[in-house]
């Protein structure tokens, strides 16, 4: 009558409590390789195709082999030191955009608005030159339009700051809204501006006033290097604020437990508007960068180009941590740029289009794999079981190819190791989820 | 002219409709997904492909026109299954999943409309589309104003009132909401909230992505145009705007098309509009929708605020 | 035939046995109190009933069979329905929709009633008239046939619209509930929402929610606890009510009154071990506390008498609404001394929490003061604890003098003079600074010198945070010293290693977040963190909870350490053989009043125990009689009239 049989699901979840350094960076490496393989298989497969249909119109097309897919890619990005420069450069302003966002994100404040920001540091920086140069001094029109560019991103940071803290107010949704608002904004300087030159865009190109090239003539980097060198004295900066400093412990605090921040007296209000003030100056200093050295334009296309939204999801893989943004934001940059290196040798290719596409994999194969870094999939002790037997024969298999000359010793200690192995992981796991299971018991 | 702004916009309004219902499913379940504009130019990469072949292989108009919205939903679907996965299952965070969805999503669109060029190249299959499924209508106000549309806006409206009939009067939708609330609460009384959150994510990204077909096939008459994720992200405002009310979507979305439209088309004929002003007239809808958002938040009163639960995940173990 | 029947149940978290080998049943028509102290492993129990815990071993028999219980669904299967402390109710619904909320379409195969209509055509065809002839009787049977084919081709109409119907809210959904309501006598409308709701009207909509559903098993866990007297009586009615009509009910519960009053028999668990069930008529409130608290341990706590009690905390008439509006804590009062260690006992959720919490600043307080008494000697007056008036005010009455003993006057002083004076550290102060704790902020508390020292219920969520390292938990209180710029993490490196090694905190390393601790290592270290910034009155929540025997001693030296510094330790705990031991005074609360302070070496555990569960009719207050002029370690005990002397004398 009595069934011993213990009913389990097949499997199911638990937040690892400890995390493998060597093992999550081991699945993340694994996950762009993967990802850079599967562009080159999918890339392979759309040319074909499209390769068909132009021979079908008549027209004659190359043969394409995954060698060339990989010559065309390294070639994009890092063909000539010119392109190799442009490729640091994009990194930096990617760099920049996910710093801003960064302390934000720490705080569990969504700020999705980063686009918006930056353009509207772009758009302080653009009123500037364009009803300075010429007029004032060329260090003096540089001064206010950092200072315009500053004063108008931390503006469009601290609005939603402000509403969070005094009425709660969904900050994912207002920042997200505030986007288009600065767009619309733009647009209405651009054509207000525009129709005064009877041209319909702004160009600021070698405007006195503007950033100018730094360095001799046949220097590759003279337009990026100073940005870089910018870029790279924030990161310092900002990594040094969030480890070291008062304020970015108390923006931790904040982030992760609310209640610990009440009952050691942290003012989350203060916290809140400090930090997106923060943001909205390295937005505004971003944007100020964009229009004054980049682009020396401003339109709501590309000066911003959906930068504001990347450098939300490098901010997030890197998890928060600026030294991991300068390899994620790196490696995004390497894509874009390879992929676009890709393209240009297709007919119909569009390159942005394309690139974005092959950044979206690469996204979405990190995204998946953070799940197997923080989760771990528990299996139903019968299955567990195997597949622990599985594991230890391949890991037997392993340490004996290791120790071919070993002694005879090694079989033995081998057994034990997996005992041991299984042991205190189970235990990890258990204890501080009974702990918390229990504390609410209690309440 | 004014009806003829108006039927305009109503024609319009279909695409935010269709946005903006999907995503309404989808934030009743308790996740906020930012792919929505991905995930309407997925809907109009399938509703051309759809469409397009089905016309080639001779169906007719109702042919067309049911491949066209097959192939939306199913490619919208996918993406809308992706997301859910990524989610409900991984629980990766909603954000980061919705924007890297948006960003390949309109990556596909304009790449694949590169390819297959832009002008027109619908513009057959998309004739069943743009003709009235009335036939020919009379060019009085009334026809004008309410015969004059292709199936799919009527379909948008059909599904916003059905939509809104479920979350009101059905245990449906009644459940699904308390998914969105209290997920918790829906667990202990029995409702199986894995599957309420897969099904609204798939079938709400479905409805999303015959908006973005809408789009294409209606409104542009079959050129490729790439302004889809703009207007998805209009759509997402709009669901605010609506707080979260199908019913009330159709008027916003009314709304929203007639101020979208209203500078480039109407304005123009009769007064001397330059550039800015029309830009400054496209803040509306944005400024009023983060208005509204802060009306809500400020009033705070239950009925009007945002799903409690969402963008949280839900985790059974935390129990 | 046996409703309900656990047998050898058993689950454990982690290390910890929460229920150990279990057995327990529950007859037809029969209310069981589940009686039991906290950690007893009452709600875990009943959580693997409802389908909230799977058992790690044991068997589960509803009527007789046996079941598995996975999920809530099937509990709900098994008509088992329960009542969580914690309601499960969609806020922003009404109570009626909250109520068919999930509840599943009545069964409609298809295939069944395909069956049903075949059987049905074949007996009418058997029961055909015999005599009919082979013409007329053919045409029968096609007709029979017809029939039953056409009503088959119907069956998946007739699910769809029966689930079409299913699914409609009707407008008038409400009253149709109410009608049910009503049967049983509650007293609600169903037509409000949640949000708008009493605690007891929630409990009630819970209630009828699981009747609703059709149980007729009831689990209620500590239904009475967030009730007035008048609502438990209704409670009482109704559950009395369900009784007649069949229905088993467990109640979880602390209070024996109760227990005596409601339940038929009484099962009772200590430790997560069943200890026995007994017919409430056969036994009594006394049996059952000796039941619930088991036998004295010996625990061999070194416990010196106190040195110089002073006051250092004076509580009076403290009164605290806990978020739901209620009185967590009513009109409480009393002393804390230094160099004593003051227990506080009590069910939980008694108002600890709240009494704390209150007094730490984090909690509004309604009324009452909370006087602190700084010991402080010859130390100069600051503005961070008086104004320029109060500063003026003092210095009238000949509260301070300067630095060569000359007393202040500040007569025909300007105030930019005073304001010189008191920032020049020029006025000094004597006798201990007396400030009202009320109304400051919890960092201004803690600012006040870090004299209260909390270690909150709940470590993880309110205290430490959790994906931190050790050692940038250790400065959680004191990050804001100094003027620069970035946190110095040197000292508190140096207090984490200290804190690891002295304690035997179990990790890796300092740079562990504590997240990965296991629950006693994150609980030493937040109690060595407390006790580290040398407070005046240490306040500690359950310090010991989840501790192994060995770590639970350390915790008790720490506090015992603390009481020999001349610190006035509050210690809130569970288990009553600690608080016997441990405690020179014990406060006993029972539903946010005192209900005695009682003399913690001469007190028993039977006593305690029933002090908890039962407000006795006159409240004995126990405080040191402290001489004015010697420091003898003489401890006295006011007898009750004395007691009632003082307080008339107060009035006065």
């Amino acid at each position: 009558m009595i069934n011993n049989k213990i009913h389990e699901p097949l499997f199911h979840l638990t937040k690892r409590t400890s995390v493998n350094a060597k093992r999550a960076w081991a699945l993340r490496c694994g996950a762009f390789i993967v990802s850079i393989l599967l562009c080159a298989i999918i890339t392979l497969i759309i040319v074909e195709l499209n390769n068909q249909r132009l021979v079908s119109e008549g027209k004659a097309v190359d043969p394409y082999s995954i060698g060339q897919y990989f010559d065309d890619f390294f070639t994009g990005a890092f063909g000539t030191p010119k392109v190799v420069w442009g490729l640091f450069h994009e990194t930096a302003i990617l760099l920049l955009v996910a710093l801003a966002v960064t302390p934000c994100f720490k705080m569990k404040f969504w700020n999705i608005g980063g686009e918006g920001q930056i353009l509207m540091g772009g758009l302080g920086a653009a009123v500037a030159i364009q009803f300075m140069s010429g007029k004032a001094s060329n260090a003096s029109t540089i001064i206010v339009s950092i200072i315009l560019a500053i004063a108008f991103g931390v503006v469009w940071a601290v609005i939603p700051a402000l509403f969070k803290a005094k009425w709660n107010t969904n900050e994912t949704l207002l920042t997200l809204m505030m986007n288009y608002i600065a767009i619309c904004l733009v647009d209405f300087f651009i054509s207000s501006v525009a129709v005064r030159n009877q041209t319909g865009k702004l160009n600021f190109l070698n405007w006195p006033g503007t950033v100018p090239p730094i360095g001799p003539a046949d220097f590759a980097g003279r337009t990026y290097i100073l940005k870089i060198v910018i870029v790279a004295v924030i990161t310092t900066i900002i990594a040094i604020y969030m480890k070291y400093s008062k304020h970015g412990y108390e923006i931790s605090v904040v982030g992760e437990s609310p209640n610990t921040a009440k009952y050691v007296g942290i003012n989350t209000k203060a916290v809140i508007i400090r930090t997106l003030v923060l943001c909205g100056v390295m937005c505004g200093i971003c944007g100020f960068l964009l229009v004054s050295a980049t682009s020396q334009t401003l339109n709501t296309e590309s000066t911003v180009g959906g930068r504001g939204f990347v450098g939300v999801l490098i901010s997030w893989l890197a998890q928060f941590n600026p030294i991991f943004m300068v390899l994620v934001s790196f490696l995004v940059v390497f894509i874009q740029k390879g992929s676009a290196g890709v393209a240009l040798w297709q007919d119909g290719f569009n390159a942005t289009s394309y690139s974005s596409v092959m950044t979206g994999i690469f996204f979405f194969l990190i995204i998946a794999v953070e799940f197997f870094v923080n989760y771990k999939l528990i299996f139903r002790s019968d299955i567990q079981a195997k597949i622990d037997n599985f594991n230890g024969k391949i890991k037997f298999a392993f340490t004996k190819k290791k120790n071919a000359e070993g002694s005879a010793i090694l079989q033995d200690t081998n057994g034990e190791e997996q005992v041991e192995e299984a042991q205190p992981q189970i235990v990890e796991i258990e204890s501080p989820a009974s702990d918390e299971t229990e504390a609410k018991e209690e309440e | 002219m004014f009806i003829k702004l108006l039927s305009d916009a109503i024609g319009f309004s279909a695409i935010f409709l269709y946005g903006s219902t999907g995503e309404t499913i989808i934030e009743k379940s308790g996740h906020l997904n930012l792919g929505i504009p991905g995930i309407m130019c997925f809907g109009a990469v399938g509703g051309c492909i759809g469409a397009d072949m089905a016309y080639k292989a001779g169906m007719g108009a109702f042919g067309t026109v049911f491949f066209g919205i097959l192939f939306a939903m199913l490619f919208a679907g996918a993406m809308g299954l992706l997301y859910g996965i990524f989610t409900i299952s991984l629980r990766c965070n909603q954000n980061v999943t919705g924007l890297t969805i948006t960003t390949f999503g309109a990556g596909i669109l304009n790449f694949w409309g590169a390819i297959v060029g832009s002008i027109g190249v619908f513009a057959k299959p998309s004739l069943y589309f743009t003709t009235s499924i009335f036939g020919e209508v009379g060019n009085d106000w009334f026809s004008q104003l309410f015969l004059s549309y292709g199936p799919l806006v009527y379909l948008a409206i059909i599904i916003a009132i059905v939509v809104s009939i479920v979350f009101k009067k059905s245990r449906t939708g009644l459940s699904l909401t308390a998914v969105g609330e209290n997920p918790a609460a829906a667990d202990a009384a029995g409702i199986n909230v894995i599957k309420y959150k897969y099904v609204s994510c798939v079938l709400g990204a479905a409805i999303a992505g015959i908006g973005g077909m809408c789009y294409v096939l209606d409104y542009s008459a079959g050129s490729l145009e790439y302004i889809v994720d703009q207007l998805g992200w209009l759509a997402v405002a709009l669901v605010i705007f609506s707080l979260w009310r199908p019913g009330i979507g159709i008027l916003g979305s009314l709304i929203f098309a007639f101020l979208y439209l209203l500078p480039d088309q109407f304005l123009p004929k009769y007064v001397s509009m330059n550039a800015a002003t029309s830009a400054i007239i496209k803040i509306i809808p944005y400024a009023v929708t983060a208005l509204v958002l802060i009306i809500i938040s400020f009033f705070n009163k239950r009925e009007t605020q945002p799903p409690t639960a969402l963008g949280v995940p839900y985790f059974r173990e935390d129990r | 035939m046996k409703a309900i029947e656990l047998v050898g149940i058993t689950k454990t978290f982690g290390s910890v046995h929460a229920n150990d080998d279990v057995t327990l049943d529950v007859e037809k028509g029969e209310i069981l109190s589940l009686l039991g102290e906290n950690g007893s492993g009452k709600t875990t129990l009943m959580n693997m009933l409802a389908g909230i815990y799977f058992p790690d071993a044991g068997h589960i028999f509803i009527d007789g069979k046996e079941v598995l219980i996975k999920s809530p669904i099937d509990a709900f299967k098994h008509k088992i329905g329960m009542v969580h402390q914690h309601f499960k109710l969609v806020d922003l619904f009404t109570a009626a929709d909250n109520i068919i909320l999930g509840e599943k379409m009545p069964r409609f195969s298809i295939k069944e009633k395909s069956q049903q209509y075949k059987h049905q055509a074949a007996n009418e065809i058997s029961a055909l008239d015999a005599n009919l002839d082979e013409k007329a009787k053919k045409k029968a049977i096609a007709k029979i046939n017809n029939k039953r084919n056409l009503k088959i081709c119907a069956l998946p109409f007739i699910k769809f619209v029966k689930a079409v119907a299913f699914n409609y809210l009707p407008r008038n959904r409400a009253k149709k509930l109410q009608k049910i309501a009503d049967q049983y006598g509650f007293d609600i409308d169903l037509k409000k929402k949640i949000y708008e709701m009493s605690v007891s009207e929630k409990q009630t909509v819970e209630i009828i929610k699981v009747l609703y559903r059709g149980a007729d098993k009831l689990i209620l866990d500590e239904p009475t606890a967030v009730l007035t007297p008048q609502e438990i009586q209704k409670l009482f009615a109704v559950m009395r009510k369900m009784r007649e009509s069949g229905k088993s009910i467990i109640i979880i519960t602390h209070k024996l009154n109760e227990v005596m009053e409601i339940s038929d028999r009484v099962a009772v668990l200590r430790k997560g071990k069943y200890i026995g069930t007994v017919k409430t008529s056969e036994t009594s409130e006394k049996e059952l506390t000796e039941m619930m608290v088991g036998a004295k341990v010996d625990l061999n706590i070194d416990r010196q008498l106190p040195v110089d009690p002073q006051p250092r905390l004076v509580v009076e008439g403290l009164t605290v609404r806990n978020k739901d509006g209620l009185h967590a804590i009513e009109d409480v009062s009393f002393t804390v001394n230094g160099g004593e260690i003051l227990g506080i006992a009590g069910i939980s959720g008694n108002g600890q929490k709240e009494l704390l919490e209150g007094i730490a600043g984090l909690q509004h307080v309604e009324s009452g003061n909370i006087i602190f008494y700084n010991p402080k000697e010859n130390k100069p007056v600051t503005f961070f604890h008086n104004d320029l008036k109060q500063v003026k005010k003092k210095a009238e009455i000949g509260m301070f003098h300067y630095p060569d003993g000359t007393p202040v006057d500040l007569k025909g002083k300007s105030n930019k003079e005073i304001t010189k004076l008191v920032n020049d550290e020029q006025i000094l102060y004597y006798e201990n600074e007396v400030i009202d704790l009320k109304h400051r902020t919890p960092r201004e508390i803690q600012e006040l010198g870090i004299k209260l020292s909390f270690v909150p219920e709940d470590r993880l969520n309110m205290g430490l945070v959790g994906n931190m390292s050790i050692v940038d938990n250790m400065m959680l209180r004191s990050y804001r010293k100094g003027k620069s710029v970035f946190v110095n993490r040197k000292r508190p490196k140096a207090l984490a290693d200290k804190i690891i090694d002295d304690l035997g905190v179990v990790t890796p390393s300092d740079m562990t977040p504590v997240r990965r601790l296991s629950g006693g290592n994150v609980q030493k270290v937040l109690v060595g963190r407390e006790i580290s910034s040398s407070p005046k009155v240490l306040m500690s929540a359950y310090p010991v909870r989840g501790l192994d025997v060995n770590s639970s001693y350390l915790i008790y030296n720490l506090l015992n350490e603390q009481k020999a510094r001349n610190t006035a330790v509050v210690y809130v705990g569970e288990d009553l053989d600690v608080l016997i031991a441990l405690c020179d005074r014990i406060l006993v609360l029972c539903g946010g009043k005192v209900s005695a302070i009682v003399d913690a070496r001469k007190v028993t555990k039977e006593q305690l125990g029933l002090l908890m569960t039962k407000m006795p009719e006159t409240v004995e207050r126990y405080e040191y009689a402290i001489p004015k002029d010697t420091k003898t370690e003489t401890v006295e005990t006011n007898t009750e009239a004395e007691v009632k002397e003082e307080e008339s004398n107060d009035k006065q």
